[in-house]
């Protein structure tokens, strides 16, 4: 289990994050939500490496891990699926799964083992492209996304965080996309969910973390827990 | 029956997906082949000796140091940069080959050596200025062109002309032609290879449970290729044979391709060019990618440079100017290069080359004033880049 506690960040006079903690067991999706400015992404930085907090800790099954930067994150097997998804438009599908990680042999690509692997992988997420071969520019705005939360899964990762995964997307592809996530929690993988949209989470989420100025501001069972009660914490309505 | 559902056949396209090809700029080479023979059939009509193998063999020679530059304007086009300076790189570098080798007595060989290392470095300094500075690199370079164009005016000093004696070996570079065995010999040998990886290629796919193209589209592809060949070769060995500066331009044109295609480093050349921040993110080094880039246009401008200079048998003081910077990057466009990064092959350079200096090679034999001529080079050019423009926004709706 990947578990960051107790995690302050602060930058000049703003507190961003006040000793926040959060838990990711293996095979669940948890959704972090909260208000703007809530201190979410800090969050997320934090456990991807893209910042280091000033407090707090981050373990693994216990033991401390030093998270510096994104590379270490990946290595310890935290994959991250930006907002903006990061693809090269211009490759294509097999392409965009393998880059920076290419497979191949004295430098030449193994075009046959990782096309191989991209169709494996595209089958076992059952996400349905027509050509792979084309550029990722031809792609819908679903099968895109698709396409990044794949490459995510290429160093066969133990975490997965998704940043607003369905906030571009139609009804459809919001859909599939959902669907594609629980395939995520059934692989055994934790996934962290980031979203604003409140239906998305009750669809797809086993837990929601609620942030609120920096801090832990409650925690539902997603299957017991209404909405009205989710909103409330988020506003701070409740307290 | 298993083999068939886990591969289902990659048919030819249909229509509608020919229709989506076409809104995305990806033509192939058909237009320009298009062109070409739209070429032949003008300047043929107008003059009987456009066609000669005599004719044609000469507009291989011309091609021949354009096309080695505009390799070099690729590599940068490919990151969606621009590289002004090829003209004024590829004069100088010839200018310090000639100096070493005539004036110093250096081994032509070594001469070479040095001058392509000395593009080399000068490709670092604009990659360096590019990456580091942060300098557009059109600047960059555009200060290059007339910087290197002085340093060159420098080194020639008062002579203005340094001739390469005619039977040295750098002259000979471009006075030496295969004997016919050895051209049918080569031409056999690419077909034969090209084939065989095909055939190969279809096999491991095959044995992989992926898609393959129908069997007869590896015959049809490797017949065409043994036509083109042996066309060239036949057409070729009418006149002198086959030059061995067509030979080395070819060699470059295919090793570059299987890099660009085949090689993690090719693979990232098109990332950076198609989404920079995204392969920085995959943990790609950018910056080693664009300084790679950059030396690589300027030593490929170099050795371009070098192969004019053999030509000539010479080199004064208009080397690497006048035309050559603009057909070098209207080479590289009408190919099918795009201005926008990401998109692009080496055989851009080979049929781009083919067009531009045959349309040149054309006016010249009809006597047009070059004052027309720049202008036709520059509307050729302006037409590649309206429609690389056009294309792009087709693909961004
Ligand atoms: N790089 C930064 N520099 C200064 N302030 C920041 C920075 N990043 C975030 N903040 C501040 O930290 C607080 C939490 O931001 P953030 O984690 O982005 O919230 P959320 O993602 O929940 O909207 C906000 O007040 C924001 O303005
Ligand atoms: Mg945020």
């Amino acid at each position: 289990m990947i578990r960051a506690k107790d995690i302050s960040k602060r930058y000049g006079a703003v507190q961003a994050l006040e000793g926040a903690s959060l838990d990711l067991p293996p095979g669940e999706v948890v959704a972090l939500v909260g208000d703007n400015g809530a201190g979410k992404s800090t969050l997320v930085k934090a456990i991807s490496g893209v910042i280091s907090p000033d407090e707090g800790e981050i373990t693994m099954d216990d033991r401390p891990v030093r998270i510096g930067n994104p590379h270490d994150a990946q290595a310890l097997g935290i994959s991250t699926v930006y907002q903006d998804l990061a693809l090269c438009e211009n490759l294509d599908v097999v392409a965009n799964l393998f880059l920076g990680s290419e497979r191949r042999r004295w430098s030449w690509l193994s075009h046959i083992s990782m096309e191989r692997a991209t169709r494996d992988l595209l089958t076992q997420l059952d996400v349905r492209i027509r050509d792979i071969r084309v550029p990722v520019a031809m792609l819908s705005g679903g099968q895109r996304q698709s396409v990044a939360i794949a490459r995510a899964l290429i160093g066969e990762p133990r975490l997965v965080i998704l940043d607003e995964p369905t906030a571009a997307l139609g009804v459809e592809q919001t859909a599939q996309v959902l669907d594609l996530i629980r395939r995520l929690r059934d692989r055994g993988l934790a996934v962290l969910l980031i979203s604003h949209n409140l239906a998305d989470v009750r669809a797809v989420s086993d837990r929601v973390v609620v942030l609120r100025l920096g801090r832990n501001a409650g925690e539902f069972r997603t299957a017991e827990a209404s909405q009205e009660s989710i909103v409330a914490a988020i506003t701070g309505a409740a307290a | 029956m298993s083999a068939t559902t886990m591969s289902p056949a990659r048919k030819p396209l249909s229509p509608r997906q020919a229709l989506d090809r076409v809104r995305r700029g990806d033509l192939g080479a058909w237009p320009v082949v298009g062109g070409l023979i739209a070429i032949a059939i003008v300047f043929g009509s107008l003059n009987e000796h456009f066609l000669s193998p005599e004719n044609l063999t000469n507009l291989a020679l011309q091609m021949a140091a354009t096309g080695t530059i505009s390799l070099g304007i690729i590599m940068v086009l490919l990151l969606g940069e621009i590289d002004l300076s090829a003209g004024s790189v590829s004069g100088l570098c010839a200018v310090v080959m000639t100096i070493l080798s005539v004036r110093n007595g250096w081994n032509p060989v070594l001469a070479i050596v040095v001058a392509v290392v000395a593009g080399s470095a000068v490709g670092l300094l604009h990659g360096l200025l590019f990456t580091r500075v942060r300098m557009p690199s059109f600047v960059v370079t555009l200060a290059g062109l007339i910087g290197w164009q002085g340093l060159l005016l420098y080194l020639l000093g008062e002579s203005g002309t340094i001739n390469l004696p005619f039977d040295g070996f750098i002259a000979k570079l471009s006075d030496t032609w295969l004997p016919p065995w050895q051209a049918w010999a080569l031409a056999a040998a690419l077909v034969a290879v090209y084939g065989g990886s095909l055939l190969l290629s279809r096999r491991l796919r095959l044995a992989a449970g992926l898609p393959v193209t129908p069997a007869y589209w590896a015959a049809v592809r490797t017949g065409g290729l043994a036509v083109v060949l042996a066309g060239a070769v036949l057409v070729l060995q009418a006149d002198r044979g086959v030059p061995l500066l067509l030979v080395i331009f070819g060699t470059l044109v295919v090793v570059l391709d299987l890099v660009l295609r085949h090689t993690a480093f090719g693979r990232w050349m098109y990332a950076v060019g198609g989404n920079a921040e995204a392969a920085r993110r995959a943990g790609i080094n950018v910056t080693r990618i664009r300084l790679l880039a950059f030396v690589l246009s300027s030593a490929l401008a170099a050795f371009g440079g070098i192969l004019a200079a053999s030509r000539l048998a010479a080199v004064n003081q208009s080397s690497g100017g006048s035309d050559i910077l603009l057909m070098a990057i209207a080479a590289a466009v009408i190919g099918g290069t795009s201005l926008f990064g990401g998109r692009g092959r080496t055989y851009a350079a080979l049929l781009g080359i083919l067009v531009i200096q045959s349309i040149t090679n054309g006016m010249l034999l009809l006597n047009v004033d070059s004052s027309v001529r720049y202008m036709v080079t520059a509307s050729v050019l302006a037409l590649a880049v309206a429609i690389d423009s056009l294309a792009r926004r087709g693909s961004a709706q």
